[in-house]
C-alpha cells in the first residue's frame, strides 16, 4: 500500500497527467485518438502518460468492441484523502471549497 | 454517444467468493453501504430492491446477468430523489477478477443520458461506499460513517 501511495503522487507530480486526469474529468470514456485531440503532445508521450496512470488506477480502462476507452478512476484520490481528511472535516471544507470555487470564478475551465 | 458512464476500479485483499458474499449478502452490506440490505435472489430477471434500515426503498431493478463470484449486471433505478427517478433504469456492473493476492472489483455504471443527474448523484456515493467495503474485508471493520444512512435521506 505504501509504495502505490508514492506511485500515485509520483504519477500525480507530472503537470501532463493531470492535465489528461482533467481532460477525463471533463469528458469521461475517451480514446487515445480523443485524448491526443489539442494535446501539445505527441501521441507516443500521451501513450506514456496513460501507461503511468493506469498502472496507479489513477485511470482505468475498458475495451468497447476494438476501442480501448479510459476513465478517470476517482479511488485512489478518494483513499489519499480518506488517509488524512476527517469524515467531520469534510463537510466544512466542501463549503469552503465551493465558496472559493464561486469567489474566483470559474477559472480551470473542468467545472 | 449519448450516454453518462462512471467506472470505478478498486483492489481488495480477498478472495472473489468473500467479495462476491460482500457485495450480496445484508449482514455485510449494511456494515459498508449507509446500513442498506438487498433483497433478490440473484438469478436472471429476478427483482432487485435495496433498502434502508427502516424499510425505505432506496433504489431498485433488476437482475440482467449474473455469474457467481465474476459478474453481476443489474438494471438500476433510484427512489430516493424524484429527478433521478425521472431518468429511468441504469445499468450497473460488477466485475471481480483475481489479481495476484487481491480481487480487482470494477464497478461500471451507465445511463444511456447524456449530462445524467443520477449518474453524477452516485459518483460521489461509489467511491465512499467502495472505500468501505475494502477497509471492512481487509481489516473487519469498515469506515464509521457508512454504516448508517445518510442524514436528510
Amino acid at each position: 500500500m505504501g509504495s502505490n501511495v508514492d506511485k500515485i503522487f509520483k504519477a500525480l507530480a507530472a503537470p501532463e497527467r493531470r492535465l489528461l486526469l482533467d481532460r477525463l474529468h471533463a469528458g469521461n470514456g475517451q480514446t487515445l485518438g480523443q485524448l491526443c485531440e489539442h494535446m501539445n503532445m505527441t501521441r507516443q508521450a500521451v501513450t506514456k502518460h496513460l501507461k503511468v496512470l493506469e498502472d496507479t488506477t489513477l485511470v482505468a480502462t475498458v475495451w468497447r468492441g476494438r476501442e480501448k476507452l479510459h476513465y478517470l478512476n476517482p479511488m485512489p484520490i478518494h483513499e489519499i484523502a480518506e488517509r488524512w481528511i476527517g469524515k467531520y472535516e469534510r463537510g466544512r471544507l466542501r463549503v469552503l471549497a465551493e465558496l472559493k470555487e464561486k469567489l474566483e470564478g470559474e477559472t480551470d475551465g473542468s467545472i | 454517444m449519448a450516454q453518462s458512464e462512471f467506472v470505478y476500479v478498486t483492489y481488495i485483499r480477498t478472495t472473489p467468493e468473500k467479495l462476491w458474499r460482500a457485495l450480496t449478502e445484508p449482514e455485510f452490506t449494511r456494515q459498508f453501504w449507509m446500513g442498506t440490505t438487498q433483497d433478490c435472489a440473484w438469478t436472471p430477471g429476478a427483482s432487485w430492491k435495496l433498502s434502508f434500515s427502516d424499510g425505505r426503498l432506496a433504489d431498485s431493478g433488476e437482475v440482467v446477468e449474473v455469474e457467481p463470484p465474476r459478474k453481476l449486471v443489474l438494471k438500476w433505478q433510484n427512489h430516493l430523489f424524484p429527478d433521478l427517478t425521472a431518468e429511468g433504469y441504469s445499468r450497473m456492473t460488477y466485475e471481480l477478477e483475481p489479481v495476484g493476492e487481491t480481487v480487482k472489483l470494477t464497478v461500471t455504471h451507465v445511463m444511456d443520458k447524456s449530462e445524467s443527474k443520477f449518474i453524477k448523484a452516485v459518483s460521489g456515493g461509489w467511491p465512499i461506499i467502495l472505500s468501505s467495503l475494502k477497509s471492512l474485508l481487509e481489516t473487519g471493520e469498515s469506515i464509521e460513517s457508512t454504516r448508517r444512512s445518510p442524514k436528510g435521506m
